[in-house]
């Protein structure tokens, strides 16, 4: 295959490395260096897409990021892609692309029927045609809009790649490097400042890698080549390309993403894929740049028609001819250059210039080399389909309102200049509120918010010597500032053609009698006509006219189309510009894959996974772990083919028959120290700690202001001035920090000390009445007998060398204790109990034993401290101290907290002993009664009593004080069930605790 | 994301704290007695303002202390920040 439209010479690629791609099926080659866009331009294909709403072919428009059309399907070592811009994507050895929004394929797409429709797909088309009738929409009507539109489809499969995040401090952060980053950037460097530089393309240099300009004797490239391999060699210059800064956000912060791979074929071993960059900077420069504006006429979509900008890089960078028959259409000097740069390669452009009778050195030279410049003449349509064949021009009035007769001129491109845009994004996103430059037919950052200064062809400065002369001084004057060091460089000698004013011609009118489609957004489908609609239905505010049309809101976020779709509602409003005002640019300035959004944080690597000391001995012995919180915990030890619901019933039963041991390192332990430890605990905990003795330990629940439950757990006195608190594992960094805001804020002259030492303990609960019997040969030389040992106590002992603290506590409601180690030792303690309690028939139980136990107590936890119950509730009042106030009292004796039918703990029994009854369903009085059926109370827990064998339910019920031995339904829709039960004390195992204290 | 400034480490990044709600609301002295009007607007009325706002941190990834500072709710500029037992003046 030739690359028929590929010059004999020129551009930047590499000629001497061919590489081979695939576009819809077809093999192709290009060179190193390429685009995707413009290996295909070279070899003659221009039809690559279609549209979004008309499905009316589509070409390419520009050449990089602000690309409407040329969005493609990626696939690339085995992995697919949507929203490519082909214009964007390098070209790699084995690149495959697809069109999008097209089926069967681009040359004859169904869809395209849209296109003949259009009458009927007006602005709001969607809004009001898929309104009624209701029921068409899930079936009808959303799916075949999503299968018409959409520009692409996502994987569906794991993303092997990875992408990285980085944080990063600078002095200057410079976004762009053409003349005024590099510049700004030099100067800067130069005075010692932390500098970074980043360009979005794969090559440095911006504009200068294709304006005939010369910097100090060289030409544009030369000297942007110069200065870059500099700064690559100065320790305080990051220079970055393929590195886009698409969002600026608060204090200074702004975002990058780095394509580091994007244009290999694969990824490299132990690198990724992109980097996302966080850059915090003492200052910004944005030197972003400006993009070339569309002139609208008729049909102005079709392949062919393109940025006069554009056709201008394809020949300097890639030496690719986007036609060779062109035409190209301009209101200022800079088609001028295009037309110019094809004439030098053997190509006769013909130039329409809507201007009367400009004159400046760059079309004197255009003259010179006898091009065809037809003044006063506009396209008033593109003619043909797939591509463009021909035009329709005219000569136009000098008011711009009349249109000669037509004629027809045979042409393979039209090269469209409507004088440029500043890319102000980045300002805008950082605060600064734009002001419209009458100059420039733009908006250009005015005053700024945040440390940003806005340089060059971004702030509407359109000649290089005063660019960079400007660039030059704010890189040194900023960086002087913080370096405090001054490094002048001398002003290089510029040499540029001077241009004149541009034509203040943006839309060329309709022709009587003709009908033509101008479209302004040109990825949306968004033509003058659905404007015109929507300001005639009554829109005015620009945002409601973005948002009802689309415009300016596809993947390309209206980079081309913004300011026309505002002239034309200023025009039509008959406003000015300014008073219409833009829309709000958001980050991020063009589209960042969710993988680098993303970063590391994936799966299991979303939050950190804590283990006990004693995991691997789970591991050993088939523990099936479940996630607590960050943690993971054994939830039953599996014998045999046992399922959950046999091995938790076989753990808990073994505990009250025997003894079983369990791994609670995951409580959170707070110690606290300090004189004033008693006083903190008696104002933080509801019941009274001024007079716990050393060696006790007491169960204690804190409130929170408003009177709910926060947490419970106990606190045991280690020591005169030293307490250890124990919280749930859900709980344990929000105690801490509770305290810490008591300690810290609202009693400073508490002198206590609090600190974390969750990490420092691994714990062990050995429960079940042989207990005792373990304990002892544990500590052989220790008195763990009921009298030195009672419940609630507690000593510290040797175990075989290592200090362990014991403490008599019990939360399965058996005789039961609490082993500490150091976490070092954890394992060692965890073998020893295991073989010390082998002859009493120990077994490890796990977390759903655990529920069983202390369910069937009547224990509470996590389930009914769910954030809306008070104590009452639990059936805790008992603990809630008349003496003395404590965090949250005064809440409880609020109104609701006081009333008389105040929801209770209760337990549930199924009537038939057999039915299990699941969480959260809703209790009922009458299971018949109409719906909505008034809600009682709710299941907070549910377990296969092993003390009675039949399932046990706890329910928080409205008046459950007075409920038991009441018959109520347990109905659980989401189930479908409906259960008969008889609501029973949630004490259902040892109501009098006579167990734990035996 | 904001850059706050902890008067004990210095400026650090905001994900590094935990927001704390309004800094000028004082709790009533433990044991006093109290109108349940006081009460509800100490645990419950808060003034939702644009403007400067003196608000709680914790420096949770950090320091783990409670600092006071001093932002703009519209425009997220911080002005000055304090330690838990610095006044706000």
């Amino acid at each position: 295959m030739t690359q028929s439209f590929r010059l004999e010479s020129g551009g930047l690629i590499n000629r001497d490395k061919k590489i081979s791609f695939k576009f819809n099926g077809k093999n192709y080659f290009g060179y190193e260096g390429d685009t995707l866009a413009s290996a295909l331009i070279a070899n003659g294909v221009h039809l690559i897409g279609r549209s979004f709403k008309y499905h009316r072919p589509r070409g390419f428009f520009g050449a990089g990021v602000d690309e409407p059309y040329a969005i493609v399907q990626l696939y690339r070592n085995g992995e697919t892609e949507p929203n490519i811009k082909a214009t964007e994507q390098e070209l790699f050895e084995g690149l495959e692309a697809k069109s999008v929004n097209c089926w069967p394929s681009v040359n004859f797409d169904v869809g395209a029927i849209n296109n003949f429709l259009k009458i009927f797909l007006p602005a709001g088309f969607y809004y009001k045609t898929f309104m009624w009738p209701k029921s068409f929409w899930y079936k009808i009507y959303e799916p075949f809009i999503r299968r018409a539109a959409g520009l692409g489809t996502a994987s569906i499969k794991h993303d092997k790649e990875r992408y990285e995040h980085k944080y990063e401090y600078c002095d200057l952060l410079i976004t762009g490097s053409g003349p005024s980053g590099l510049a700004s950037a030099y100067s800067a460097a130069k005075n010692g400042a932390k500098v970074i530089l980043a360009e979005d393309k794969s090559r440095f240099g911006g504009t200068l890698l294709t304006s005939e300009v010369n910097i100090g004797n060289q030409s544009g490239k030369e000297w942007a080549d110069s200065i870059i391999s500099e700064l690559k060699e100065m320790p305080n210059v990051t220079v970055k390309n393929r590195s886009q800064v698409f969002g600026y956000y608060d204090h200074n912060m702004l975002v990058m993403s780095e394509r580091i791979s994007d244009h290999l074929p694969k990824t490299k071993k132990f690198h990724p894929k992109q980097r996302l960059w966080y850059i915090r900077a003492k200052e910004v420069l944005i030197s972003s740049g400006s993009i070339e504006r569309p002139i609208v006429f008729g049909n102005n979509d079709t392949p062919g028609v393109m940025l006069s900008s554009a056709a201008k890089e394809y020949l300097k960078v890639y030496g690719v001819l986007v036609g060779k028959k062109p035409l190209v259409f301009t209101n200022n000097d800079s088609g001028y250059e295009t037309a110019i740069e094809f004439k030098k390669n053997g190509i006769d452009p013909i130039i329409l210039d809507t201007r009367k009778e400009p004159q400046s050195e760059i079309i004197e030279d255009a003259k010179n080399m006898n091009i065809n410049i037809k003044n006063s003449y506009v396209v008033v349509a593109a003619q043909g389909y797939k591509k463009v064949k021909s035009a329709d021009v005219a000569k136009i009035s000098d008011n711009k309102e009349e249109l000669g007769s037509i004629e027809n001129i045979e042409c393979d491109c039209i090269c469209v200049s409507g004088f440029w845009t500043p890319t102000i994004h980045l300002a805008s996103q950082s605060g600064n509120k734009t002001k419209f430059n009458e100059d420039i037919d733009a908006f250009v950052p005015g005053i700024p918010k945040q440390n940003e200064k806005t340089l060059g062809a971004a702030n509407g400065i359109y000649t290089l010597e005063e660019t960079l002369k400007d660039s030059f001084e704010k890189g040194n004057l900023l960086s002087k500032k913080i370096t405090n060091n001054e490094n002048k460089i001398s002003f290089p000698n510029v040499v540029e053609k001077k241009s004149t004013v541009h034509d203040k011609f943006w839309c060329v009118p309709l022709p009587k009698g003709k009908n033509y489609k101008r479209f302004l957004d040109f990825q949306n489908d968004v033509a003058v006509s659905d404007i015109e609609i929507a300001l005639k239905e009554g829109y005015r505010s620009i945002e409601h006219v973005k948002r009802y049309t689309t415009l300016g809101m596809a993947t390309d976020q209206g980079k081309t189309s913004n300011l026309n779709g505002l002239q034309l509602v200023s025009k039509i409003e008959n406003k000015v510009v300014p008073a219409v005002g833009h829309t709000t640019f958001r980050p991020p300035y063009s589209p960042v894959s969710i993988g680098a959004i993303v970063g590391r944080e994936v799966g299991k690597h979303s939050k950190p996974t804590r283990k006990s000391p004693m995991h691997s001995w789970h591991e050993k012995n088939n523990a099936v772990f479940v996630d607590a919180g960050v943690w993971l915990r054994p939830r039953y030890y599996k014998r045999g083919e046992e399922n959950l619901f046999e091995a938790s019933k076989r753990e808990a039963r073994n505990v009250r028959t025997n003894v079983g041991v369990c791994d609670v390192t995951t409580l959170g332990k707070i110690d606290i120290k300090g004189p004033d430890a008693a006083e903190l605990l008696n104002r933080v905990y509801t019941n009274a700690w001024l007079k716990l003795p050393v060696g006790k330990a007491r169960y204690g629940v804190m409130l929170r202001e408003d009177g709910i439950i926060m947490d419970d757990g106990t606190t045991t006195r280690i020591s005169e001035n030293h307490y250890h608190m124990t919280t749930t594992t859900a709980q344990a960094a929000n105690v801490l920090s509770h305290l810490e805001y008591y300690l810290q804020l609202v009693w400073p002259e508490l002198n206590v000390n609090v600190v974390s030492t969750t990490e420092q303990w691994a714990g062990a609960a050995i429960a079940g009445p042989k207990s005792r019997e373990v304990l002892k040969k544990l500590f052989p030389n220790s008195d763990v007998s009921n009298e030195s040992l009672p419940f609630m106590g507690y000593m510290e002992a040797d175990l075989f060398g290592v200090k362990a603290k014991i403490f008599r506590i019990s939360f399965s409601g058996e005789l039961a204790y609490e082993i500490n180690v150091e976490s070092d030792n954890g394992y060692f303690m965890w073998e020893k109990i295991i073989e010390a309690g082998e002859e009493f028939g120990i077994q490890p139980y796990g977390t759903e034993a655990l529920s069983i136990l202390r369910i069937e107590m009547g224990h509470v936890a996590g389930s009914e401290l769910d954030g809306r119950t008070i104590p009452y509730d639990n059936s805790l009042e008992g603990l809630l101290s008349k003496k003395k106030d404590f965090i949250g009292k005064r809440s409880l004796s609020r109104k609701a907290f006081a009333a008389e039918d105040r929801q209770r703990i209760v337990g549930v029994v199924p009537l038939d002993k057999k039915t299990s009854i699941p969480e959260g369903s809703h209790l009922v009085k009458d299971s018949n009664a109409p719906l909505p059926n008034p809600k009682l109370g709710y299941i907070s827990a549910s377990c296969w009593s092993v003390e009675y064998d039949n399932p046990f339910s706890l329910a928080i019920l409205k008046d459950g004080k007075n409920m038991i031995g009441k018959k109520l339904f347990v109905m659980s829709p989401l189930k479908n069930k409906v259960i008969p039960v008889e609501i029973v004390s949630s004490h259902y195992v040892d109501p009098k605790g006579e167990r734990v204290r035996s | 994301m904001l850059h706050i400034k902890c008067p004990h480490c210095g400026m650090r990044s905001q994900n590094e704290f935990s927001y704390g709600g309004d800094a000028t609301v004082k709790r009533p002295e433990l044991g006093k007695e109290i109108s349940d009007q006081d009460w509800d607007n100490f645990v419950y009325n808060r003034k939702s303002l644009r403007g400067k706002h003196w608000e709680l941190w914790q420096h949770l990834s950090g320091c783990r202390q409670w600092i006071k500072v001093q932002r703009d709710t519209a425009t997220h500029e911080i002005f000055k920040t304090l330690k838990a037992n610095e006044e706000i003046s």
